[in-house]
């Protein structure tokens, strides 16, 4: 009786125990009554009501009722990544022009109701109808900007700025912070070489994966939000990136300037999408609808420092950013940028295949390698030694026993 | 008998996630990224990577090894004192993994960067800075700091337990203290060092946080190059082919290590 009783108990226990186990994987039961949207953008790329600047979220939630889960990610190809693995829905994300173009070709976003965004009225036609979309059914604008070279004037020499050379000066060697993602990366490269940033030629995109090969040695490392940090800390002096974000960054350092390179450079556009899959696409209107309201959009952008699409949203912001020739750069400077495009299947994996060497390329000195079959042959020999040693110690020891058995 | 069903939560929790997705990772180690045909392509493209493998198993090694000289006279002299004071210095071994391993690690960062603490401090006193981070060293001291517990932990286990009567005996047959610690104390502490070795090994030899915080641009190892396959190139059919090689390399590793114990059982924490 004691005995079964026991036996209930324990079984009981591994019960509960595997039940708790597989509760604990189960996800928390998600509040259906409440109305949220999941909204996946970049790093620092919305106003969070720091400085005393709009909190673009709250501001939406006050207006709709809508709740916003707010995550980020730090590259077109790691959203698109934890887009394809799956696993988590998002209502709104904000990818960039190629970007764009790759999931409408894959068939990985929903077509926008454009009857749901009345303020589409107020984006300007110039950024209408781009390449990466071009009956304008997936995207709506949400900034535009260029890519250019951050640098620090207390360290380096006005004569070497210019051009995309600086990237590769050994002057600066060790302080210089490189794009971790092969399209922006690989951009920069065919610029300096003077290639289209669009050359779907194998031969181009091995030119400008030798020169990125070449340039590693003297960069510091490959980073993308972490700039933000490297620059205005000045552990590094050197860096191409969005000019947006220069301008939030020479408020923290003083001492950054920007120049657009003499050589041509990424001009793009980031837009708002709904992926396919999403769980409240009302919601995704409604909020994609809010970013375009003028008011909001120009306080936003204030904050951010990124180019608005909408000639409304000005009238919101500080004269000081409009009048910026960073944000806003002169007509002959804009000429000189180039959008980026989808490119073929084979071109995207031969880019992603040549960043891989270039990322693994070197730093492997035969050295390490001498030291390291020299340890492994010393172990092995030791192994081998004390096994001898062991054997003969036993055989003279047996020897001895034996002697003396005989002596007795 | 009756306590194998105690063990049943344990035996469906690793049936769930270590055999399942180990099938899960050779299932993707062996077929093609785009058609899901069955290929050896993946496992053929790991020599590509065969010198950065290498690297992280050498600095890998040199980490347990510099964890091994440093823990073994500390897990050795905590064995010597009081219990009161065991428990107290065994709780300081313990203190710093209570504080997440990235931070860590990025507090290191803070320190030997060349705008961090340290060499500001050299600056201050009107020195040339020093190039701390972003060298093997680094790279090998971030190993050793994160690791060391994992090392001196079973180490101290094992010395603890050693039999005071073996060393007095010792002492008495006429061993000195050198001869003493060589073929007493040492043969007897075997299992604690490989276990220790294995425990820091093991993580120190797929990490990438590490090496991407304290190392170059140049500092890849292959924890690196795996990571990069699921979160960049999205090719997870070649990061689960590498990982079935590293996971492969580090078997072939602590079977070598095991030999030296000849067959005494293996302690772990």
């Amino acid at each position: 009786m004691i005995a079964a009783k026991r036996n209930l108990f324990r079984r009981l226990f591994a019960g509960l125990c595997s039940g708790l186990l597989l509760a604990a994987l189960l996800p928390l039961p998600a509040s259906a009554e409440e109305n949220s949207i999941n909204v996946y953008n970049w790093g620092q790329y919305i106003s969070d009501g720091t400085d005393g600047y709009i909190d673009v979220n709250a501001a939406f939630n006050e207006a709709t009722g809508i709740k916003v889960n707010y995550m980020t990610f730090d590259s077109n190809e790691s959203l698109y990544t934890k887009l394809k693995t799956g696993g988590s829905t998002y209502d709104v994300i904000i990818p960039s022009d190629y970007m764009i173009g790759k999931l409408i070709s894959e068939d990985m976003l929903e077509p926008i109701d454009f009857s749901h965004i009345p303020n589409y009225r107020y984006i300007d036609e110039s950024y209408k109808n781009q390449p990466y979309d071009p009956d304008n059914a997936y995207s709506v604008p949400y900034t535009w900007g260029t890519v250019g070279v951050i640098y620090n004037t207390k360290y380096v020499d006005a004569e070497d700025t210019g051009s995309w050379d600086l990237l590769w000066n050994s002057k600066y060697s060790g302080k210089i912070l490189m794009f971790d993602n092969p399209r922006d990366a690989f951009a920069i490269a065919e610029g300096k070489l003077g290639l289209s940033l669009n050359t779907r030629e194998e031969e181009d995109l091995r030119a400008a994966a030798y020169q990125l090969i070449e340039q590693k040695p003297l960069v510091q490392a490959y980073v993308m939000d972490q700039i933000y940090d490297k620059m205005e800390r000045e552990e590094a002096w050197i860096a191409p990136y969005y000019a947006g974000d220069y301008l939030m960054m020479a408020e923290e350092n003083p001492d950054l300037a920007f120049y657009f390179p003499k050589e041509s450079f990424n001009l793009f556009i980031d837009a708002l999408c709904i992926p396919k899959g999403c769980q409240n696409k009302e919601g995704a209107e409604a909020y994609i609808n809010f970013l375009c309201q003028p008011e909001i959009c120009g306080e936003n952008l204030e904050y951010l420092g990124y180019s608005a699409p909408e000639t409304a949203a000005k009238e919101y912001m500080d004269p000081e950013v409009t009048g910026s020739d960073i944000a806003y750069p002169a007509e002959d400077v804009l000429s000189r940028g180039e959008s980026f495009l989808n490119l073929p299947v084979e071109a995207n994996q031969m880019m992603d295949s040549l960043w891989l060497e270039v990322k693994t390329q070197g730093g492997t000195d035969p050295y390490a390698l001498w030291c390291m079959i020299a340890f492994v042959a010393a172990v092995l020999l030791y192994l081998a030694a004390s096994r001898i040693r062991r054997k003969r110690r036993i055989a003279r020891r047996c020897a001895r026993w034996k002697t003396e058995e005989n002596k007795i | 008998m009756k306590t194998a069903r105690l063990t049943t939560p344990y035996l469906v929790w690793m049936i769930l996630f270590t055999i399942v997705p180990l099938g899960i990772v050779i299932y993707f180690a062996l077929t093609d990224s785009v058609t899901g045909q069955f290929t050896w392509e993946n496992i053929a493209r790991i020599s590509n990577y065969g010198p950065i493998i290498l690297k992280s198993i050498w600095l890998a090694l040199l980490s347990s090894l510099l964890c091994l000289v440093i823990g073994y006279p500390v897990a050795y002299h905590i064995a010597q004192q009081k219990p009161s004071r065991q428990h107290f210095l065994y709780m300081l071994i313990m203190l710093p993994m209570c504080i997440s391993f990235l931070l860590r690690t990025m507090a290191w960062v803070s320190l030997l960067d060349d705008t961090g603490i340290i060499n500001n401090f050299i600056r201050a006193l009107g020195l040339k800075p020093l190039p701390l981070i972003r060298t093997n060293a680094a790279v090998v001291l971030g190993m050793v700091y994160n690791y060391l517990p994992y090392m001196i932990l079973p180490l101290y286990t094992v010395l603890v337990k050693i039999d005071p009567r073996l060393i007095e005996a010792a002492q008495d047959l006429g061993c000195n203290n050198g001869k003493t610690f060589r073929r007493v104390i040492l043969p007897l502490s075997v299992p604690g060092v490989i276990s220790g070795f294995t425990m820091v090994f093991v993580p120190a030899v797929s990490t990438f946080y590490i090496s991407q915080k304290l190392g170059s641009s140049g500092t890849t190892l292959i924890g690196d190059v795996i990571e990069s396959q699921f979160k960049a190139a999205y090719n997870p059919n070649l990061g689960a082919a590498l990982s079935l090689a590293l996971m492969v390399l580090v078997l072939i590793c602590i079977g070598i290590m095991n030999r030296f114990s000849n067959g005494e059982e293996v302690v772990t924490l």
